[in-house]
């Protein structure tokens, strides 16, 4: 699809825009709507948009299988991990209150944390199967 | 109460169960895997919009906090937004293995439509 | 000519009821597109279309004042469902769903008769948009006031999903890694060499990055 002019100026121009919404629907997301979930497959919607126009050696030279692999277990660990911060202080698993000094401080950070680890997974599951789904083998 | 008021009131569920129903048709008639998949999404959607329906207040708003703490603003109920919002994500991370498991057929039996797949593999069986 | 009346009463067309019409416009939008991705033969046609439904969906999720719903489900189902099942397609090249005039009643037989029950079962639902629904009675209130002072988050959605819920939230990521786990376990590792179908002369994504 590299031949197509418009698809490709296009999309140079709509993939940044595209990442930078997702972030922003990662890091906003406790104030508008968004969150982790919406955030990893719109930044992840945005990768596989280049991978359509660009080709897909150029999106694994980018990020390659392994980082991806390691992510999407990074943010399930990242999660999980935050839950078991919360045991190691003396709470329950993934009880945010006593992540800080103050329980709303800490139910902010909680909800961070656990935000960004969900991010993080979606994005890199559905990369990693999308990246999968478009890689041929040629006896096929 | 007359009967335009229990259609209004009951169109959204009514349309849900079509769905459900034109979801569950495609997955016992149609015997190609790719179409069964297709079927159980359809399927799979409708109960999202059953969920999502069941939290619409009417005269609500979308269930986050303007401002100020407002008490006289009615939310919409969020929690079925909750279980749906993951659930969706969920549901194409499982759609996407069976598109795996479809892809791998295919390779190994050489077609997608169930009858032919069953006949290969009761002549394997008798061989 | 006299003004249109809408345009001097502004009672006359509430918001309730543009949110009505559009609600129930939008539906049956989805049920002529479902029915016309389950006829329609060429399953790239049936995939494009199921893209269409999507998004519809999305914009009811919008009406029906879900927004963090349709925001996932307009690039999930979209974007990335539409993208995942082509990229399928083009793996199975040549593919086309035979039609076969075998079994198409009895099946119709018996979801129409699971359908008018199910129907049957709604009757004694609580009307749509009401809001002495119990679904909003209970745990669905105690959310709704103390999400916002609990949490300081305003919106509720992402505090319920990530605080109260947060265990119920860790097994949902679990499944999405566990499916992406099982995609590469059934299609990664097998296969030595490969290139993209999106782009024939690729060269394909480096080959040691895979065992084979």
């Amino acid at each position: 699809m590299t031949d197509y002019l418009i698809l490709r100026v296009t999309a140079k121009f709509l993939i940044p825009i595209i990442l930078l919404m997702g972030l922003y629907v990662q890091f906003h997301g406790e104030l508008g709507p968004g969150g982790g979930f919406q955030a990893g497959v719109i930044f992840s919607a945005g990768l596989i948009l280049y991978a359509l126009v660009f080709g897909l050696d150029r999106l694994s030279d980018a990020v390659p299988i392994v980082a991806l692999k390691v992510l999407s277990s990074v943010g399930v660990l990242l999660f999980a991990g935050t839950g078991m911060i919360s045991v190691i202080v003396g709470g329950e698993f993934l009880d945010y209150n006593l992540l800080a000094e103050d329980p709303v401080a800490g139910q902010h950070l909680g909800i961070f944390l656990v935000e960004l680890g969900v991010g993080i997974t979606v994005a890199s599951t559905m990369l990693l199967i999308f990246t999968l789904f478009a890689a041929q083998n040629d006896h096929v | 109460m007359t009967m335009s008021d229990v259609v209004l009131e009951h169109y959204n569920y009514w349309v849900v169960i079509v769905l459900m129903m034109i979801g569950m048709y495609t997955v016992i008639s149609r015997g190609h895997l790719l179409k069964k998949v297709i079927g159980l999404n359809i399927f799979q959607t409708s109960v999202f919009i059953m969920y999502i329906s069941i939290g619409y207040v009417e005269g609500g708003t979308v269930p986050i906090v303007e401002g100020g703490a407002a008490s006289d603003v009615v939310y919409a109920n969020p929690l079925p937004h909750v279980l749906i919002l993951t659930a969706i994500v969920v549901g194409v991370s499982t759609t996407a293995l069976a598109l795996a498991l479809i892809i791998r057929i295919r390779e190994a039996y050489g077609t997608l439509e169930e009858y032919d797949i069953q006949k290969l593999d009761q002549d394997a069986e008798s061989e | 000519m006299p003004p249109l009346k809408a345009a001097t009463d502004p009672g006359w067309v509430s918001t309730l009821m543009i949110e009505l019409i559009a609600n129930n416009v939008l539906l049956l939008f989805l049920a002529i597109v479902a029915v016309a991705v389950v006829r329609v033969r060429q399953l790239l046609v049936s995939v494009m279309l199921f893209g269409i439904y999507s998004l519809l969906s999305a914009a009811i999720f919008v009406v029906m004042l879900a927004a963090d719903v349709a925001f996932t489900e307009a690039a999930v189902g979209a974007g990335i469902a539409t993208v995942l099942m082509l990229a399928a397609l083009a793996r199975l090249p040549g593919e086309k769903e035979e039609a076969r005039a075998r079994g198409q009643f009895w099946p119709l037989v018996l979801v129409v008769a699971t359908g008018a029950l199910l129907i049957y079962g709604t009757i004694d639902m609580p009307g749509f948009g009401k809001a002495d629904n119990v679904a909003h009675r209970g745990v669905a209130m105690q959310y709704v006031e103390r999400a916002p002072k609990e949490t300081g988050i305003p919106n509720m959605v992402t505090s319920i999903l990530a605080s109260y819920r947060g265990l119920d939230t860790l097994g949902e990521v679990l499944v999405i890694f566990t499916a992406g786990l099982g995609v590469l376990l059934v299609l990664g590792g097998v296969h030595t060499k490969i290139a993209s179908p999106l782009r024939p002369d690729a060269v394909g994504i480096r080959d040691g990055e895979r065992r084979g």
